[in-house]
């Protein structure tokens, strides 16, 4: 038994990673999505190379552990965002 | 903002009646973790159905089917009981939070974490089948 959402995207509710075509990738709990942005709630932001970690390092700590929350909430722009992929995937 | 008491009160008997021991309070949290020895498992419940709703089946299927089980098992409601489900998550600080959630703490360390977005979006078989492998490596 369990709550459940209804007229919001399929993503809705579940961990995704955004994937920009720069430098950032984001991690969230996917709110909702349509044709112009994505909706992230307690979502945390990489650049590449920050702290010395890779996208790829910062993913593969992720898919292990998930993140820790640096936004309540993050609207993105699909326009730069190369893919969203639910991070249990990766 | 918490959900009402009667909403919830199905999702915490759906553990509780499989053995679970509900601290809602950080002295019980402290109470559980510092008085047990051997393998504890400790599942952060939650309300959203988009991961809890095949979580606590999965618990179920496992405690109930495993041929190794953990010593004591015990739950926070995460949103519901705030203090207990801090108090919990302190257990293992280099975690990030996450709700449902599940760990194994074996002699006072964490062995085993299973995070909400290993959850999201499968079966209660699959959780079910990672616990149980989890349950076979750490448990006695």
């Amino acid at each position: 038994m369990g709550t459940f959402h209804t007229g919001k995207h399929e993503l809705h509710g579940i961990t995704v990673v955004v994937d920009t075509k720069g430098s950032e990738v984001y991690v969230g709990r996917c709110d909702d999505m349509d044709a112009e942005k994505v909706i992230l709630l307690d979502a945390d932001v990489h650049t590449d190379g920050d702290g010395g970690r890779s996208k790829a390092d910062y993913l593969g700590q992720a898919a292990q552990w998930g993140v820790f929350p640096k936004h309540r909430r993050l609207v993105i722009g699909l326009a730069g965002v190369a893919s969203v992929r639910r991070l249990g995937e990766l | 903002m918490p959900y009402p008491e009667l909403m919830i009160r199905p999702m915490r008997e759906e553990l509780t009646s499989a053995g679970f021991e509900e601290l809602k309070t950080a002295d019980e949290v402290a109470a559980w973790q510092g008085q047990r020895e051997g393998v504890g498992f400790l599942v952060i419940n939650s309300v959203c159905g988009c991961a809890a709703g095949m979580a606590r089946p999965g618990v179920r299927q496992a405690l109930e089917n495993a041929p190794k089980r953990p010593d004591h098992a015990a739950t926070v409601f995460a949103g519901q009981d705030v203090e207990a489900t801090a108090s919990a998550r302190s257990l293992f600080p280099q975690v990030p939070p996450s709700s449902p959630s599940m760990a194994l703490i074996k002699d006072g360390e964490l062995v085993f974490f299973l995070p909400r977005h290993r959850i999201e979006g499968r079966t209660a078989e699959d959780v079910s089948s990672d616990l149980t492998a989890a349950f076979e490596e750490h448990c006695g």
